[in-house]
Parts: structure tokens; sequence; C-alpha cells
């Protein structure tokens, strides 16, 4: 082969990866950290030690406090919208899972953030699964199969239940007893910029005391268990406003 | 006379490690990869289990088959699957009403036949189960029943060389996880598949119907057919028959999971193949024969709510009735109750 015809070769080569290029040039992915936070009203929720008040002034104290957060999507500023296929098992005793990662966003400004309190009923209907879906963490019920999206447990000495327990297991992904609840925020002033050079955080806080407020003021000495779909939607109905982005971080 | 005892001895191991390693290669608890083909028996519709999730092989029916028959499952390493699941009723259990659990607690149901699963879209009397895999988690965790949490379980498993080995032939995973757990025993319970009883060689034209099976087909397609749906026997939903609740165990069906009025005494419509091995019958196995069961639509002394398209079962005569057990006997699948892929390979 000649010369030349190398040359030619190499350069026509050149061309056609640069046009080839400038078609498919790829989507740049970036990551964003939600770090979420527990609150009770204005204090940080700590778990057994601190009595806390619902709005009936009744004294309580939780024990533990744990839910599914899923189907996480951003919203972009030009109304495209980023889908996160992870599941997150968020528990106030483990701190690490108060720190979720949001994998594969396309890099550009982003207005709003939505995702679901608990778990989508195509997911309570997939048979065995594993990471935060895995029954191992208890998060499941049999006696009518689907993942318990949240539970709040503690003592308040207004519950009759024995040992003055409170617990509130909440699931069901099918109508009547539908508790999956869709939570969107915007996000206020310019929106935020996920860029690929840095990971950006989204400070979320969720504040328990919500659960116990309208739309149904909760009342230890007349619900203090709720284990199955007796009045689960009304606790979910409760717990749907709890998040708000905190602002002063 | 000493020799003689030495000769015996001789011949006595012998015999036992000629058995061992007959046990080891009988071909009676081998199973291939045509073994475990999933064939959609004619007329049959889709399967709702999704094979593409969990292929069954060689090794993992094995696995499942080791794990239905280990009491390794419960908490006192009592009861297997098995132990409430019999081979030779179509893995129901015979003559117990209720199932009978760990430090002989009772159950508050009637074990049902394991068969059909792969058609199922709702497992229990009441359809508590949605999915064939996540089932076994219910007599796992359920105190009535296995007495065991899912955690100490796995933890079981994982301290067994043999088991760790096992899980990782078939998964390739050196831990042993829920969802390996589960999709092993859903790839042996999903083809127990029963389709080759009289009944079915009747209709590919293979053996013919006395005038009696007869009679009770034809009666059986009248009466029962709008709910116990050919080929299944069963249209997969949820009715009241006029079954008065018993007062003791207080089930009141579906409306235990739905909260919704119009399913008090709901219970699933049962496939009854295989049902003159099944008995007891009904979710609290209150009728011991088919004669009880006929005599209770016959009869019709309903309790509330009941489906009205029973009522046409009322006042069947007794050769009626009669004609309907006939038939329903040609239900039983002798090459599914005695399908050697299913038995018990500790009984070697
Ligand atoms: C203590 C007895 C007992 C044991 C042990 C047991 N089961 Fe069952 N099984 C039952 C009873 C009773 C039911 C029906 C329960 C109901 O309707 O509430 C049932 C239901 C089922 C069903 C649903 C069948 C249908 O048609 O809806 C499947 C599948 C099943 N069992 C598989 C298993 C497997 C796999 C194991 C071992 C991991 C197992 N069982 C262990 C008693 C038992
Ligand atoms: C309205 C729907 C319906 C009709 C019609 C109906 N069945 Fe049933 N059948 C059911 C339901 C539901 C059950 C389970 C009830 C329970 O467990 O309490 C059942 C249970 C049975 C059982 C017990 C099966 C077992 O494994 O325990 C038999 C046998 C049976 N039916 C036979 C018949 C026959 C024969 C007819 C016709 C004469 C008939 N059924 C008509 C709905 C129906």
């Amino acid at each position: 082969m000649s010369q030349v015809k190398l040359v030619m070769r190499f350069v026509i080569c050149i061309a056609v990866l640069s046009t080839a290029g400038s078609f498919t040039e790829p989507v740049e992915k970036a990551k964003l950290n939600i770090r979420i936070e527990h609150f009770a009203g204005p204090q940080r929720l700590s778990l057994d030690s601190v009595e806390y008040k619902n709005a009936l002034g009744q004294t309580f104290t939780v024990s533990r406090f744990r839910y599914y957060l899923s189907n996480v999507i951003l919203k972009n500023t030009d109304g495209a919208e980023f889908q996160s296929p992870d599941y997150f098992l968020v528990d106030e005793a483990e701190p690490d899972s108060k720190l979720i990662t949001i994998k594969g966003i396309p890099v550009g400004n982003y207005s709003s953030i939505s995702f679901t309190i608990g778990v989508d009923s195509l997911h309570n209907c997939s048979g065995a699964q594993s990471g935060a879906l895995d029954p191992v963490n208890g998060m499941f019920w049999t006696w009518s199969t689907g993942y318990i999206f949240l539970k709040l447990e503690g003592h308040a000495d207004a519950s009759t239940s024995p040992g003055h327990i409170f617990e509130y297991h909440i699931g069901g992904y099918a109508a009547p007893n539908n508790c999956i609840r869709r939570v969107t925020l915007n996000f206020k002033k310019k929106g935020i910029g996920i860029a690929n050079d840095k990971t950006d955080e989204l400070p979320l806080k969720a504040d328990i005391l919500e659960i116990f407020k309208p739309p149904t003021n909760i009342d230890f000495s007349k619900l203090s268990s709720v284990t199955d779909f007796h009045n689960a939607t009304t606790i979910a109905n409760n717990y749907e406003d709890m998040f708000t982005i905190n602002a002063d971080e | 006379m000493k020799l003689k005892f030495v000769y015996l001895f001789f011949f006595g191991m012998a015999l036992y490690l000629g058995l061992n390693s007959f046990v080891e290669n009988n071909p009676y608890f081998i199973i291939t990869t045509k073994d475990v083909e999933v064939k959609v028996p004619a007329g049959f519709p889709k399967p709702v289990y999704d094979f593409k999730e969990n292929k069954v092989t060689p090794e993992g029916f094995v696995l499942g088959r080791k794990l239905f028959y280990d009491p390794i499952l419960s908490a006192d390493s009592s009861v297997s699957c098995a132990f409430c699941h019999q081979r030779i009723a179509a893995f129901a259990h015979i003559d117990h009403t209720l199932s009978h659990g760990i430090n002989g607690l009772i159950g508050n149901r009637n074990v049902p036949p394991l068969q059909n699963l792969i058609w199922q879209q709702n497992f229990m009397w009441d359809g508590a189960i949605n999915h064939l895999e996540v089932q076994p988690l219910a007599p796992l965790t359920n105190s009535q029943e296995m007495g065991e949490s899912l955690k100490h379980t796995l933890e079981k498993l994982q301290r067994n060389k043999t088991y760790v080995d096992d899980f990782y032939a078939v998964f390739k995973d050196t831990a042993i996880t829920s969802e390996n757990l589960l999709k092993a025993l859903a790839q042996f319970t999903s083809l127990m598949i029963s389709a080759n009883s009289k009944f079915d060689k009747y209709q590919r034209g293979e053996e013919e119907f006395t005038e009696h099976e007869l009679s009770g087909l034809k009666l059986f397609r009248a009466h029962c057919e709008n709910c116990h749906k050919e080929p299944l026997f069963t249209d997969n939903t949820f009715r009241n028959i006029g079954i008065k609740p018993d007062t003791a165990l207080r089930d009141s069906g579906r409306i235990k999971l739905t909260g919704v009025v119009d399913d008090y005494m709901k219970f699933k419509v049962p496939g009854l193949r295989n049902v003159a091995m099944t008995y007891p019958y009904m979710h609290d196995g209150r009728f011991r024969t088919l004669q009880q069961v006929l005599k209770h639509y016959a009869d019709g002394v309903f309790y509330t709510n009941y489906d009205k398209s029973i009522e046409k079962n009322v006042g069947l005569t007794n050769q009626e009735q009669s004609d309907i057990i006939t038939f329903l006997k040609t239900l039983t699948d002798e090459q599914f109750l005695h399908d050697r892929r299913f038995a018990d390979p500790n009984f070697r």
C-alpha cells in the first residue's frame, strides 16, 4: 500500500470519527446525595430518650422509625424527567441509611424532586427480591403479601396497648387500602444544578410530628396499634406531608 | 461359628456399600435437563409464573427438593414442608383437618394440595399470598407453623457446608440469600404439574369414560363449571359457598385481608384435580368425604351472603351426586402422584 493511500485512509478515518462523535455525544451522568434528617417539630429526633408531644399534648417517645423511599424522579427545568430504579430503606437507627445516593442523573438544571414513601404495586407482586427489598429486612408481610412501607413504634402513656406501646406498621398497595403516597418538592429559587464534577447534596427533613397531625389528629388512647389495613390509610394520609427541603442547611 | 460371623459381616458390608453406590447413581433420583423442562399441557393457559426470572435447572430443582424435604427450615428442626404437604396426597395432608406445626401446634387452615401452582395468581385459601416465590415465607415466619425467622434460617443454612456448595452450584453465590432460597424452592414447586388424569386422557381421546363418569361430567359442567373451571378446575376467584364459619376458628375468609364487607366468608375456588386424594375438604377441613361436600351443595342450607350460582345445585339427587363423585375420581393423576422427581430424596 502506498504512503499516500495510507495517509488518505487515516484522514478519512479521523473525519468519520469526528462527525460520528458530534452526533452521539455521550450525555454526562452525575450523582445526587440526599441527606435525610428526622425531626420531631423543631428538635432532631432521638430514639427512646426524649419525650415529644403530639398535637393533643400527649407525650411519647419513639423507639423505631423506618420506611421505604423509592421511585425518585427528578424533573429538570425543561420538563424532562429522570427516574431512579433504586429502592431505599431509611432507618433512624442506621445513620448510613439516611444518606442516599441517586446515580446516573443526566447533567442539567433541576426544578423538583418527587418520590414514593413505600413501594410501588409492581414490586409488591414481584416474588423474591434482594437488597433493600429483601424480606430479611423485616419490612415484609405474609398475612397479606406486601411490603410494610413505614414503621413507627414507641411508648405513650396515653396508649391502652399492653406496656403503653404504640406501633404503626403501614402497608397496602391495592384499593381500598392503598397506602402508596407520593411526595413532590419544588426546589425554590433557581433550582439545583447537577454537574458531574461534584456531587450535589439535597438536605431533606422528615418531621414525625406530622404523622400525628391532621388530616386526622392521632389520639394514643384511641389508636395505638395499626398493623393491618385498619386505619392504615389514615396514617398514610397523615405522613404524606412529613417531608420538606431543609432550608437552613 | 466365628467364621460365619466374619462372612456375615463382610456380606453385610458389601451389601451396604453396594446399596450406597446404587443410591448415589440411582436413576430414580437423578434429575436431567429433560426432567426440568416446563411443558404447558395441551389446552392449559399460559402460566402466570414467569420462568424468565428463575430458570429451572436440574441442580436448582434438586436443591429445591432437598429443602422441601429438610426440617432444617423449621425452628426445632422437626417440621419440613413435606411434613404437611404429602406427596401421596398431591401434597395436601391426608386426614388432618387443620395443619399441625412445631411443638404440636395446630394451625387454623386445612393443608391444600400443591399442584399446577404456576397458573395461580393467588395462594392460600384467602389469597393472602400473591406470588409463588414468597409463599414459603408464610410457613417460615408464622409461629403457628414453622416458628422460624427468616434470618435464623439463612444462618442455619449458611453454617451447613453442603448447602453452601449446593447454593453456589446453582446461583454462583457463596452467600445464601433469601432470594436464592425462595427461588430454589420455587424451582421445585413450580414443576408440580398434574395434567394426566383419566379425564385428560378422555379429553385427548385416549381413554373411554363409563356411563356414570360421562353423566357425572355432564352434571359437573352444568352445575360446577362456572367456578371450578376446566382445565384447572378453578377460575381463580374467591367465592362464598354458604359455609357457616366455625365458632372456634372464627375464620371469615378474604374479608380479613381486604376489609371489604362483600368478601365475608369468601375463599379461593380450589382446583379439583386429585380431589379424591386430598380429603378432608374446605378451608377448615370440615368435610371428610366427597359425599359430604356434595350433600352441602345439594341440601341448600346456605349461610349468609353466598354466591347465588350455587342455588342450582340444590336438589341434586343421590344418583346425580354419586355420578358427580364418580367423575371427580377421574381427576386423580397417578402419574403425578407417583412422579419419581418429587420423591423424598432421603428415602433411599
Ligand atoms: C405446618 C404445616 C405446613 C408446613 C410446614 C408448610 N405448609 Fe404450605 N401450607 C400449609 C397450609 C395450612 C396452607 C394453607 C394456608 C392458608 O390458606 O392460610 C399451605 C399453603 C401452601 C401453598 C399455597 C397453595 C395454594 O394452592 O394456595 C404453598 C405453595 C405451600 N403451602 C408451600 C409450602 C412450602 C414450600 C413449605 C416449606 C417451606 C410449606 N408449604 C410448609 C401448611 C404447611
Ligand atoms: C359459586 C362457585 C362454586 C360452585 C358453583 C361450586 N363450587 Fe365447589 N367450591 C367453591 C369454593 C369457593 C370452595 C372452597 C370453600 C371453602 O374452602 O370454604 C369449593 C370447594 C369445593 C370442594 C372442596 C375442595 C377441597 O380441596 O377442599 C369440592 C370437592 C367442590 N367444591 C366441588 C364442587 C362441585 C362438585 C360443585 C358442583 C356441584 C361445586 N363445587 C360448585 C366454589 C364453588
